[in-house]
């Protein structure tokens, strides 16, 4: 992700100009260089090729993203034709909603919380398994592996394991409790719970993207830090994490991502419950809108998500952009 | 030495099994009759299959299968062709017109379609797109050609232009030789795309649960999900369904698990 940006930042038809390249060629890309010169072979008509795309974004993303941020100025039910402006009233009603605090923090573990997590422990495990053991290649597929479910699925597996009657973990409680324990329904752990089957699920692409970034590492700066007499965890902090550095960034700002618009799991282990306990704000949304038939405070919520995602993972990418070139 | 090599082993297997753990509870569970009431940790005694029955015709999974089958393929097709297409001219001409579009295609990648799902969901009644194929397929579309053109202006970018302006004074069109000559070469990329996409496609709930609604619409994840809810106290047959609709995209990440890892590594360290 940031390569590709970062070469669009060497200007026009760069490479075009590079050097080796025969004057007849050089000729091609001059002729095409203006937008609204359309030969045949201009580069104007062959932008042609992403129109497609662009329509299907503007009806699909930009259009309804523009409805939304209208309908959230309404009292609109979702069925009704007839509604009035609101103004502001259901981003000030947000302000007085009880749960919002609830939901807003729940948000944030499933987001900040499970980055962490994957991060700290996919890094823990891609070095463990760039070593030369015989059993990594078989490690490595099985941690990956639970990526591949679906995450509605995959909260369907972990309810096996949870659910309070019959359930896996209470069948291991049973032999040292009395009585079995019912986590799911315990609001100050089904977040965490949550927050750890999506780190589980994930922390396998973590691990494969770190895994990539240290068989990037030349062999050539470990054994020059050698000589300069670095022990292990020196190697560590000087070599392997700076240069690690953009594989850091990718997994923290998908994982942000992935994590801050967290829904199947939560609909498969708790669906939000009990009351506002682990909902969070894709799952309030849904609920607002299907259950409560309250579409404007329902696009207002989706707003509030919006925004959210877009300036956590957007400083998060500047913050660790930055970092990466200081070192 | 060799006892950290020991030590090391001895993690890695303690990972394996920790990760294989949630599947081994799953097979068990899905392997036992309805009324052994045994421990999930307990390998069935006598391997019964009528979960596996039950649930296929329970949640009625073969139309699912269909349903998810038919999404699936079309969506890739679709992906492969538009992101394909724009992804070249992004690439080869970065001109600040296509500079700007391409931020702004990327910039999508932060959109989660759960935001605009009140609006797009009006907008679905509208179109009459409610309970369609073609709906939910240009849905799945659009939300991933963002990953599709990202991946493929990446790799675009690794082909030389000489191949076009050798093409070009052969006097082909750069439409002709786009077709013929480089989408031809995208075919690694195109296996990453592949993979990516259609393991999303194939797992999505979101999507298919708000914009497939009526019964022989549903997908596998929504079939489960109602299926779930009524069963909680046959949680054999639940696990029998998730099984069942796992199994695919498992068996062929297990088979062709190179692709999968090389495709997603290659995506990254790029970037």
């Amino acid at each position: 992700m940031m390569g590709m940006s970062r070469k669009s930042l060497d200007g026009p038809n760069s490479a075009a100009t590079a050097q080796g390249q025969t004057e007849a060629s050089r000729n091609l890309y001059r002729k095409g260089a203006g937008f609204m010169r359309m030969s045949r072979n201009s580069p104007g008509l062959l932008n042609l090729m992403y129109v497609p795309v662009l329509l299907l974004f503007s009806l699909f993303i930009y259009y309804p993203f523009i409805q939304g941020i209208r309908v959230s100025f309404t009292n609109w039910d979702g069925f009704n034709a007839n509604y009035s402006w609101i103004g502001l009233d259901n981003y000030v009603r947000m302000l007085h909603d009880k749960n919002i605090g609830t939901v807003i923090r729940n948000t944030l573990i499933y987001g900040v919380g499970s980055t962490f997590f994957q991060n700290a422990i996919g890094l823990m495990y891609a070095l463990l398994l760039n070593q030369s053991i015989r059993t990594r290649g078989l490690t490595r597929t099985i941690v990956y592996l639970p990526a591949i479910v679906s995450p509605l699925i995959m909260g369907y597996i972990w309810y096996f394991f949870f659910q309070f009657r019959g359930g896996a973990l209470n069948d291991i409680v049973l032999l040292f409790a009395e009585k079995p324990i019912n986590l799911l329904a315990n609001p100050d752990a089904n977040v965490w719970i949550i927050m750890a089957v999506n780190t589980f699920q994930f922390v396998g692409v973590a691990m494969i993207i770190f895994l990539a970034g240290l068989q990037s590492i030349s062999k050539d700066y470990y054994e020059a830090s050698s000589i300069d007499g670095a022990g292990p965890v020196s190697k560590f902090l000087n070599v392997t994490l700076p240069l690690l550095a953009p594989s850091i960034t990718i997994n923290i700002v998908l994982n942000l991502i992935g994590g801050l618009k967290l829904f199947d799991v939560i609909i498969a282990l708790t669906k939000g419950g009990p009351g506002y306990a682990s909902q969070s704000l894709s799952t309030l949304m849904y609920k607002t809108y299907f259950g409560a038939q309250d579409a404007g405070y329902a696009a207002a919520l989706g707003n509030l998500m919006f925004l959210m995602i877009a300036i956590i993972s957007v400083a998060a990418l500047l913050f660790l952009r930055r970092k990466e070139i200081q070192s | 030495m060799k006892t950290k090599k020991g030590i090391t082993y001895a993690v890695s297997i303690a990972i394996t099994l920790l990760h294989i753990l949630p599947f081994y509870l799953l097979l068990t569970t899905s392997l036992k009759p309805i009324t052994d009431l045994s421990s999930k940790w307990r390998l069935p005694t006598k391997i019964d299959w009528s979960n596996f029955t039950n649930a296929w015709e329970g949640a009625d999974l073969g139309r699912a299968f269909i349903n998810n089958f038919v999404i699936t393929a079309f969506s890739l097709l679709i992906v492969i062709l538009l992101g394909s297409c724009a992804a070249y001219p992004l690439s080869r001409f970065q001109t600040k017109l296509n500079k700007s579009v391409y931020t702004v295609i990327i910039a999508t990648l932060i959109v989660p379609p759960l935001t605009i799902l009140v609006p797009l969901y009006q907008f679905y009644i509208d179109i009459n797109g409610m309970n369609t194929y073609w709906g939910v397929i240009l849905l799945h579309v659009t939300f991933s050609l963002p990953m599709a053109i990202f991946l493929y202006s990446g790799f675009i970018g690794t082909i030389p232009r000489e191949l076009d302006e050798a093409a070009m004074i052969d006097g082909l069109s750069r439409f002709r030789l786009f077709f013929t000559i480089i989408l031809p070469l995208l075919k690694p990329i195109t296996a990453t795309v592949l993979i990516m996409t259609g393991i999303h496609v194939w797992n999505d709930y979101q999507f298919s649960v708000f914009f497939l609604q009526k019964v022989d619409m549903r997908t596998i994840t929504v079939a489960l999900a109602s299926f779930f809810g009524p069963n909680t106290n046959r949680i054999n047959w639940v696990a029998a369904g998730s099984l069942l609709a796992a199994l695919p995209a498992t068996l062929l990440y297990l088979f062709m698990q190179r692709w999968f890892i090389s495709g997603l590594a290659s995506g990254a360290v790029k970037g």
